[in-house]
């Protein structure tokens, strides 16, 4: 039986794949944007250093992840090992592929260190971390990359009750490094038929630290912070600016302008979601991309009573987790930077009928907050906008609820 | 007739159902209607000058009225228009 030696193998490859040395790959980074560099080493290897702007694919994964990042056979791939080896074996195989422009990097990494050209050393995943968020990281829209931009991302809850709670468990269980809660009240019993945060023994215990003590349990990547206080036009500007992304589960008329013009004012995405009964709406407000904000959509808040809350209207336990839910997608969705987000489209739910549907929210260019001509451009009297006495005057003031 | 989708705080009106059928050419045509079908509806919608509240939104299937032509939208039979209010609940 015949057989060929590894160095016969290789030193065949070199005579039938093209290789390029570093010099000429660095040109062809600057010059060629199509071009896809594929580093080919492993993952420890790659941890010691990269090239910015390579794709990692591990030569055991190669031939079944390629298709992925690069479908297009016309496209010319760079394949990057240590020293130029693995490199040649790996551009055989994507030639086989039908991959017709692959070239091998001679003298691999070590040979654009030994140049001088700049490389970067990745932050990594821990290898807890990798096995933990391993359904998200095998997914090319999300990757080590995305897990890392999740781990770095800043959310906040505005409220841990019935939205706030499946947001604050699928941010937590996805990865989001910190997650702020605003809620002044306490757990009570009523709050457990859809408050899924919450269990029997944290009733009495404030909401802020029920919901840290149940992310804790789940994800200790996770840093909670707590703001156990009623969002308010002093205190807004203080506690939205310490996060990237806003995710409402008030349930007053107030709250929601207060935070829907705090948000305009920063410049922050506001991922908005209301529930009543059956039916739940969600959008995300992002006028930094020149999307409608909620005074967009609703100009002027009804009067007092006029709209029931859930309080009075009672809503569906499972309700709040469906449009929860949906808000913490559109959330990560922001963060990966992937998909069509929710702006300028609202996104309602019914139960009882089984139905989606989406409208489209139009901006509203003499919008008071985002419009071309704003006059509110200061946070005002939210109580006093929507016809609401203050509670000092209502005589009630300690137990007057930010989310009731 | 054009399909009417209530949403839940008006369901009283209509006996709770979601969606109702209603005529006319136009949305303003069609809050008539719905106030003679079911009275006291018109109230929630309408304020006490005829236009629409600001805090109700009526879409023409996925498009907003007041971006189309508010009230004077004409209206077909194969139309849905829904009604939208705000809802702030969350807890
Ligand atoms: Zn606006």
């Amino acid at each position: 039986m015949s057989y060929i030696t590894s160095d016969q193998l290789i030193a065949r490859l070199r005579r039938e794949i093209p290789e390029i040395d570093v010099h000429q790959l660095h040109d062809l980074l600057q010059k060629n944007p199509d071009l896809v560099l594929v580093d080919v080493r492993e993952t420890d290897e790659w941890a010691q250093g990269r090239i910015e702007g390579s794709l990692h694919i591990t030569r055991g994964f190669l031939e079944l992840q390629i298709e992925t990042y690069v479908p297009d056979r016309d496209r010319p791939v760079a394949l990057l090992c240590a020293g130029g080896v693995r490199s040649l074996l790996a551009a055989r195989d994507l030639q086989q592929m039908g991959y017709r422009r692959v070239v091998s990097v001679a003298g691999g990494f070590s040979a654009w260190k030994n140049a001088g050209y700049p490389f970067s050393t990745p932050r990594m995943l821990s290898e807890d971390q990798r096995h933990r968020y391993s359904r998200h990281t095998i997914m090319p829209e999300v990757g080590e990359e995305g897990q890392l931009k999740l781990l770095d991302a800043r959310v906040l809850l505005i409220g841990a009750g019935g939205l706030g709670s499946p947001a604050a468990i699928y941010l937590a269980a996805a990865g989001v490094g910190t997650i702020g809660i605003v809620d002044f009240d306490v757990v009570d019993t009523s709050n457990l038929q859809r408050q899924i945060i919450h269990r029997l023994e944290d009733v009495d215990t404030p909401k802020v630290e029920s919901a840290a003590r149940a992310i804790a349990q789940l994800n200790p990547d996770v840093k909670v912070v707590g703001h156990q206080t009623q969002i308010t036009s002093q205190n807004a500007f203080d506690i939205i600016s310490q996060y990237d992304i806003v995710i409402n589960g008030s349930d007053n008329f107030p709250t929601r302008y207060l935070v829907n013009d705090a948000c305009v004012l920063l410049g922050k995405p506001l991922v908005d979601g209301s529930i009543f009964r059956f039916e739940g709406q969600v959008t995300v407000y992002d006028t930094s991309r020149g999307g409608p904000c909620y005074r967009c959509l609703y100009p002027d808040p009804p009067p007092p009573g006029e709209v029931p809350s859930c309080a009075e209207g009672g809503v569906l336990g499972v309700l709040p987790g469906v449009i929860g839910s949906l808000q913490a997608a559109e959330a990560i969705k922001l963060i990966l930077g992937k998909g069509d987000p929710l702006v300028g489209r609202l996104l309602l739910y019914d139960a009882l009928d089984a139905e989606f549907r989406t409208l489209k929210v139009p901006k509203n260019h003499n919008c008071p907050v985002c419009g071309d001509h704003p006059t509110v451009t200061e946070l005002i009297d939210y109580q006093q906008f929507c016809g609401i006495p203050h509670p000092e005057a209502s005589g009630n003031g300690a137990h007057q609820p930010a989310f009731s | 007739m054009a399909t009417v989708r209530i949403p839940s705080p008006l369901r009283r009106y209509t006996n709770g159902q979601s969606k109702v059928q209603a005529q006319g050419g136009t949305i303003n045509e069609l809050i008539q209607n719905l106030e003679a079908q079911y009275p006291g509806i018109q109230s929630k919608l309408l304020d006490e000058n005829g236009n629409i509240k600001r805090y109700v939104n009526v879409f023409l299937n996925d498009e907003e009225i007041r971006t189309l032509q508010g009230g004077d939208t004409p209206v077909s039979d194969r139309d849905e228009v829904s009604i939208i209010p705000a809802m702030a609940g969350g807890r």
